[in-house]
């Protein structure tokens, strides 16, 4: 038998039917859904005198415009109150599993899959969200749609989909000091560029990925978007398999071990073909920040701004536009730059891990006066994690207060918007030009890079402390 | 339902040489909360477009009476980012059918052609070549004719082929909708379900 990627496996056993010199009618295990990029959806089905095809596959909850205080009260913004309750009443209608605002499990809908059980491995997953790629951590094929997309899914429990080239990227040896997932992730992606992984979906592997927990997994997956993939995954292992076991949702008993033996074979084949491959060294990545306005603009913490110099035509063009924008200098070095914001949280870099690191850096020192911080958890159980934990006692004592769950200044269209020209160090995922408010200059990074700009005010290099 | 037919188009182009244009850019997240498919138009490039105040920014090309039409050209890696496909609707809703680049992210070139925009990917040279012919003369016209799978620089008598997956050729040649293609197939996903 020829031999056959993770990719290859699972997309293969997915495929209702081909379509003659077109896309694959691909069909789906399990779908996401939000208030953003779902009512133009319900409301073509609706046009059509259609109901959701599979409700019990369908899971939705309210993220990227709530407030992240006081959410026991009506959302001030209408717009968003708007969405937030069509997606109340479209659920209904449709008989779709809703975790709202007052339910134990709201939260960011790529934090709730997974600590749910609902996400496993062997899935296909998809959501009108281009961070769906988070899901591929656990060894299923998970990528993000448009509102037309999920539509299909909902009237069909398929899409039409062309397959995708494939990657592989390894990441061997051991990590250093204060290096994390997202530390891999910025630094792939500045090797790769932005666009490096564009037609492909991603396969990560080498002994750097595997031990990774499923957090770091879940956050390097989630930043495959960043290099232009349409997903990553790792193959599924004891470590996946010991986070999905006894979880809400997770298969149990006899089911269990079933499904067990099942998901034990999902790998890619020793032969198995990649259409690229990239080998990287896990001791030449160090801690990563970002200085421009794409993710594959970022630089170690101890490295200066590219000068720019050997660019040309365009290339150099967008690159001064980036920099203008940021308000930085070719050639400077990144530490010591003064900060104005931190924020912590989002689908990225929103989970019990990312809070643990922080605090425990954070413990015992205190936030610099001048810095604002947005502490958000990603979910209403990684909230009561942080409670149950202390994490918060020490956080409250290092200055910081915890806010509610939500996407937040990910993409800031709730209220939590960074001012018009106003630095803002993040573990969010995009550094898009306005992408945390209008102006806002976002610098990408870790949440340990995160918490050594809370405490000192400025870009600073944990492994200093 | 269907999607709007595109078969031949002649038309002026208006330039955009950015590279990497993500989709916040295109539609920022703020424009995002509509529960209905409609007005995204007003808030194409809404940032670059007008200034705080709200008055527009006469720098930006969809301000400049110079450049108009319906095919919008930009820098390479166009439309990255988020998947919002209100950014296809907002460039659709501000009256272009055509978008050309020499690379389209994944999930931006499913979205056009999922509300009936032409993605037309060409090399980095033709679309150079198309963002000097426009700069010398705004008036220039651009032929672009899917059944041919070609873009034509008139005043320059240059062609160029583009690639597009037969099937979604098909879709956007007769209007036809991917759900209802789906819809139709509903005994089949059914066995598959149960096999």
């Amino acid at each position: 038998m020829e031999p056959k990627t993770l990719f290859d496996k699972i997309w293969d056993a997915h495929v209702v039917k081909q379509v003659k010199d077109g896309p694959d009618v691909l069909y789906i295990d399990r779908h996401f859904i939000h208030e953003v990029t779902s009512p133009v959806a319900f409301l073509g089905l609706k046009n059509r005198g259609m109901k959701v095809f599979r409700p019990q596959n369908t899971i939705a909850t309210p993220d990227h415009n709530v407030p992240t205080l006081e959410q026991h009260l009506p959302i001030k913004e209408e717009l968003s109150r708007v969405q937030v309750e069509a997606l109340k009443q479209n659920c209904a209608a449709n008989n779709v599993q809703m975790y709202g605002l007052d339910h134990k499990y709201h939260g960011i809908v790529h934090i709730i899959g997974p600590e749910l059980g609902v996400t496993q491995p062997g899935m296909t997953i998809v959501c009108g969200d281009s961070h769906t790629s988070t899901h591929g951590a656990f060894g299923s094929i998970a990528f993000g749609i448009g509102t037309s997309e999920v539509e299909m899914v909902f009237a069909s429990q398929c899409i039409l989909q062309p397959k995708p080239k494939k990657m592989r990227i390894s990441v061997d040896g051991l990590l250093g000091t204060d290096v994390t997932a997202k530390d891999i992730a910025l630094y792939v992606i500045s090797q790769i560029s932005a666009s490096g992984g564009t037609g492909y979906f991603v396969e990560f592997a080498g002994s750097a990925i595997r031990s990774l927990t499923m957090e770091g997994r879940m956050t390097l997956c989630n930043m495959s978007i960043e290099c232009g993939a349409r997903g990553g995954m790792i193959a599924p292992d004891e470590t996946t398999f010991e986070y999905v076991n006894g979880r809400e949702f997770a298969p149990k008993g006899e089911e269990w071990d079933r499904k067990l033996a099942l998901w034990k074979l999902l790998k890619s084949d020793d032969n198995a073909v990649f259409d690229a491959e990239f080998h990287f060294q896990a001791a030449d990545i160090e801690p990563m920040i970002t200085y421009g306005t794409n993710p594959g603009m970022g630089i170690g913490v101890s490295g200066s701004i590219p000068t720019g110099k050997n660019l040309t035509g365009s290339d150099l063009i967008t690159f001064n536009k980036s920099l203008e924008y940021m308000g930085l200098n070719p050639g400077d070095k990144i530490k010591g730059k003064k900060i104005d914001y931190v924020f912590i949280g989002s689908c990225t870099n929103g989970r019990i891990e990312d809070f643990r690191l922080f605090a425990e850096f954070v413990k015992g020192k205190q936030k610099a006066e001048s810095v604002t911080a947005w502490i958000v958890p990603g979910s209403k159980q990684v909230e009561q994690q942080i409670r149950e934990e202390g994490i918060v006692e020490v956080l409250e004592a290092a200055g910081f207060a915890l806010r509610q769950p939500g996407c937040s200044a990910c993409l800031a269209m709730n209220e939590d918007k960074i001012p018009e020209g106003k630095y803002a160090v993040s573990t969010s995922n995009r550094n898009f030009e306005g992408r945390q408010g209008p102006g806002a200059r976002t610098m990408l990074a870790s949440p340990l890079m995160v918490a050594a700009a809370a405490v000192t005010g400025f870009v600073s290099d944990p492994r200093d402390f | 339902m269907s999607i709007e037919k595109f078969q031949k188009l002649v038309s002026t182009v208006v330039p955009l040489p950015i590279e990497n244009v993500d989709t916040d850019q295109i539609i920022p997240a703020r424009f995002l909360k509509a529960v209905e498919r409609k007005g995204f138009g007003d808030n194409l490039f809404r940032d670059w477009r007008y200034k705080k105040d709200g008055t527009p920014n006469a720098d930006f090309v969809l301000n400049n009476a110079r450049f108009s039409g319906q095919i919008l050209v930009g820098g390479k890696n166009f439309g990255s980012g988020s998947s919002r496909e209100h950014a296809a609707w907002a460039i659709y809703d501000a009256g272009f059918r055509v978008v050309v680049s020499s690379f389209f992210a994944d999930i931006f070139k499913s979205n056009v052609l999922n509300c009936g925009l032409l993605p037309v990917q060409v090399s980095d040279q033709f679309l150079a070549s198309i963002f000097e012919t426009v700069e010398a003369d705004p008036t220039a016209k651009f032929e672009v004719d899917l059944e041919n799978q070609t873009i034509t620089n008139i005043a320059a008598g240059v062609s160029v082929k583009f690639d597009i997956n037969s099937y979604k050729k098909e879709c956007l040649l007769n209007g036809y909708d991917d759900i209802d293609f789906l819809i139709s197939l509903n005994d089949e996903i059914i066995a598959f379900e149960k096999a």
